[in-house]
């Protein structure tokens, strides 16, 4: 991506930035992030197919966001992960610099996140075919059918929070689960807990999941839980018309219209 | 020493199994969900999983699962009624199916768990396991063994130790311990005379990738270093590490209570996520990640050899495999050997 | 199954339906006594989490039940809670919940025969269900270990 390396090189050495997020070859021909401060490094920097690690994730770190504006190389999900996040005030056109890059691989350079938005809008959240095909499967099921799935493929996550971690949107210091007063979510891995601990995160991210499955990505053991933020989105979309993220809009969840229907309140 | 040597012929393998199912063993081995292979309890010798260089999580949890009771505690009108864990309670295993690395990991768990205090539970665990372990024919990029000061047919933590003896073929059965022989007793027919087998030309090509003394010695004085930071970037800070790792036994004690009751469960814990050192005060010293990786890096190469003489890592590759951000372990060793500080 | 009494719990908003059942009781309306009452403020304040710790407590069933949408005592709790509702419903379905154990309602002030009306029905539906053994299995005291299968 020599125009995406060039234009790297250009902001830092002319100091608009002081560092730039994108993604080097990593190891067994994996993709892995890179962060360059010096322009000399520009020349690291690659991009395809294999670059789909949702780099947004870095720029709520605090270690990242101390060292100044940040640019970063991004992707539809990535984009649609930043026009989320700055909606809820954790990144800005102060600290962000966006280099887009497009479905078909061409580098737009944003002026700001109004334009990043723009782009992302043109474009709905698809779910992708084989996902889609899972979820119609257990639609299908009966529920003590789905309970037994649930149950036998969430047992064996051993909470390492990979899924949290890598995800853009869960960003909180202190997440709900490391408070014990109350302790919602049990510590230890367990058939209950482990449960809890996936509806809670799909609940949190109701109205703010941008279908990235980084979440599924990262966890060590494969584990289809981006099934449950799947279905959220899709229950966002029957029951409110969905959602795009946007900078003004009010969220999801803490909105309402006087007349959100529903058949199930007596 | 001399290790006693058999052959055991292909189809033996599956006898071999059923004959110990027969006399009651309980039998954990590797396992495939999901395109991911970990250690569980298996009935059949179908369950079993062979294809693989390296599983996704380690064989520890036979000695060190992820969520422990250690005891139960009930309030009554007499005062509390505290009930720990019966040693009896626990099974015997036959763990079937492990890497000569993570034979050797479980001796340096085993240094950590009868360091300063000694483990009574854990120790009851480990010694109910008895380690069929397996060599490695083959090796990938993340394996580092012989960095470590293992190698793909290190005997070291099994009790009977296979080599297949090219591919198909059948395999040298290595008897090192007297809990080896009680499995050879229940099928020794099995066990065949062996005839001046080299396990030496079967075993996988693992190059040495870098000197873990020098690593150890840079160390010393690489603590302040600001690679760190530039190492600890895309870390994003997940206990993904820590969990597969053989060695890592970072644990949190948890009271699960209801109401008058409840128990006391250790579960896994890793030194990566944001508040492992959070103390009560608020003061949490290690609040950025780079001194969490840090931590991970010198617990394993600089403070575990200085105190229990054992290298805090096995160089099976796992952490690497499993991480999410490609931290790739054995990378930074190698660039901390070549630093000059 | 012919003793087993339903273990329910109502979250009921303090303006609305507390009233309400405060009425069912003045009107001396008999009705079955399964339900154990928690009071909110509103029901905006509802915690989905509750739920899920309810049923992990051994409740058999649930009632969650507020103001009428438009009179909400503080204006618009209710909207936001019926919005949670809707997607917290759809989420334990699709885990496998069993949601008719979960029982909605709007009932205001005035409405102490509906309150009662509400939780004669829940009551007579969950006897019909049984215990929720489903997720008492998984909530199993003491905590079960996980580990190799």
């Amino acid at each position: 991506m020599d125009e995406l390396r060039r234009r790297a090189k250009e902001l830092l050495e002319a100091s608009s930035v002081k560092v730039v997020i994108g993604y080097e070859n990593g190891t067994d021909g994996k993709t892995r992030a890179l962060f360059i401060e010096n322009p000399a490094d520009a020349g690291k920097l690659v991009f395809d197919s294999r670059c789909i690690m949702n780099l947004a994730a870095y720029i709520t770190k605090h270690e990242v966001k101390s060292k100044g504006k940040m640019a970063i190389a991004a992707t539809l999900p990535v984009m649609r992960a930043i026009v989320q996040l700055a909606s809820e005030f954790q990144v800005n056109d102060n600290n962000l610099l966006v280099l887009g890059i497009t479905p078909e691989s061409k580098m737009i350079e944003f002026k700001d996140l109004t334009e990043v938005e723009t782009f992302v809008h043109q474009y709905q959240i698809e779910i992708d075919s084989r996902n889609k095909e899972m979820l119609d499967r257990i639609e299908k099921m009966t529920p003590s059918e789905r309970w037994d799935f649930w149950i036998q493929e969430l047992t064996p996550c051993f909470k390492c929070y990979a899924c949290r971690a890598a995800c853009p949107m869960c960003y909180c210091h202190r997440c709900t689960v490391e408070f014990n007063q109350p302790q919602w979510i049990p510590v230890p891995s367990s058939e209950l807990g482990n449960l809890e601990w996936h509806i809670m995160r799909a609940i949190h991210l109701a109205g703010r999941c941008v279908d990235c499955d980084a979440c599924y990505n990262a966890c060590p053991l494969a584990i289809p839980l981006n099934l449950l933020t799947k279905r959220m989105l899709l229950d966002a979309r029957e029951h409110f018309g969905g959602y795009q993220p946007s900078l003004k809009a009010e969220h999801l969840m803490s909105t309402y219209k006087p007349d959100d229907k529903e058949n199930f309140i007596m | 020493m001399n290790i006693d040597g058999r052959l055991v012929r292909k189809e033996s393998l599956e006898k071999l199994f059923k004959i110990l199912k027969a006399n009651n063993r309980t039998i954990v081995g590797p396992s495939q969900k999901n395109g991911r292979i970990s250690y569980k309890m298996v009935e059949n010798y179908e369950g079993i999983t062979s294809e693989y260089i390296q599983t996704t999580q380690s064989p520890k949890e036979v000695a060190f699962p992820r969520t422990e009771k250690i005891l139960d505690y009930s309030k009554n009108a007499d005062g509390m009624t505290v009930k720990g864990i019966n040693a009896d309670d626990i099974p015997d295993i036959v763990l079937w199916g492990v890497r000569p690395c993570d034979t050797m990991g479980m001796g340096e768990l085993s240094a950590i768990f009868n360091w300063d205090y000694r483990d009574e539970i854990y120790n009851s665990r480990s010694s109910r396991v008895t380690v069929l372990g397996f060599s490695c024919g083959k090796s990938d990029e993340y394996c580092f063994c012989t960095s470590v000061g293992g190698n793909p047919g290190n005997i070291e933590g099994s009790d009977i130790l296979f080599t297949q003896l090219g591919e198909n073929g059948d395999y040298l059965a290595e008897i090192i311990t007297e809990k080896g022989s009680q499995v050879v007793s229940l099928a020794s027919d099995l066990f065949e005379k062996a005839e001046n087998i080299v396990k030496g030309k079967f075993l996988a090509d693992v190059p040495v990738r870098f000197e873990k003394e020098q690593v150890r010695q840079n160390l010393e004085k690489y603590f302040d270093s600001e690679q760190w930071v530039a190492q600890s970037l895309k870390c994003l800070g997940c206990g993904a590490c820590a969990y597969v790792c053989p060695t890592c036994a970072c644990f949190d004690i948890q009271d699960e209570a209801h109401g008058k009751s409840g128990s006391r469960v250790r579960c896994w814990d890793s030194c990566g996520f944001s508040l492992f050192t959070l103390h009560t005060s608020g003061h949490n010293p290690r609040e950025v990640q780079s001194q969490r990786w840090r931590q991970r890096i010198m617990h394993k190469f600089s403070y575990m050899p200085d105190r229990l003489s054992v290298y805090g890592c096995t160089g099976c590759g796992r952490c690497s495999r499993a991480c999410p951000a490609d931290m790739n372990i054995l990378d930074h060793l190698i660039s901390i050997q070549e630093v000059t500080v | 199954m012919a003793d087993f009494e339903p273990k329910i719990v109502a979250f009921v908003c303090n303006w609305c339906t507390y009233a309400g059942a405060d009425l069912t009781g003045t009107s001396r309306i008999k009705y079955a006594s399964n339900v154990r009452i928690v009071r909110f403020p509103c029901t905006g304040r509802i915690d989905y989490m509750l739920l899920m710790k309810s049923f992990d407590e051994g409740a058999d069933g649930i009632i969650v039940s507020g103001c009428h949408p438009n009179d909400c005592h503080y204006t618009s709790g209710n909207f936001h809670a019926r919005r949670r509702w809707i997607m917290v419903r759809s989420l334990c379905d699709f885990i496998g919940i069993d949601i008719r154990r979960i029982k909605f309602s709007w009932v205001s002030a005035a409405e102490g025969a509906k309150w009662a009306d509400i939780v004669n029905t829940t009551v007579s539906e969950i006897r019909e269900l049984g215990p929720y053994n489903d997720y008492k299995k998984v909530a199993k005291r003491p905590l079960k270990e996980v580990s190799h299968g």
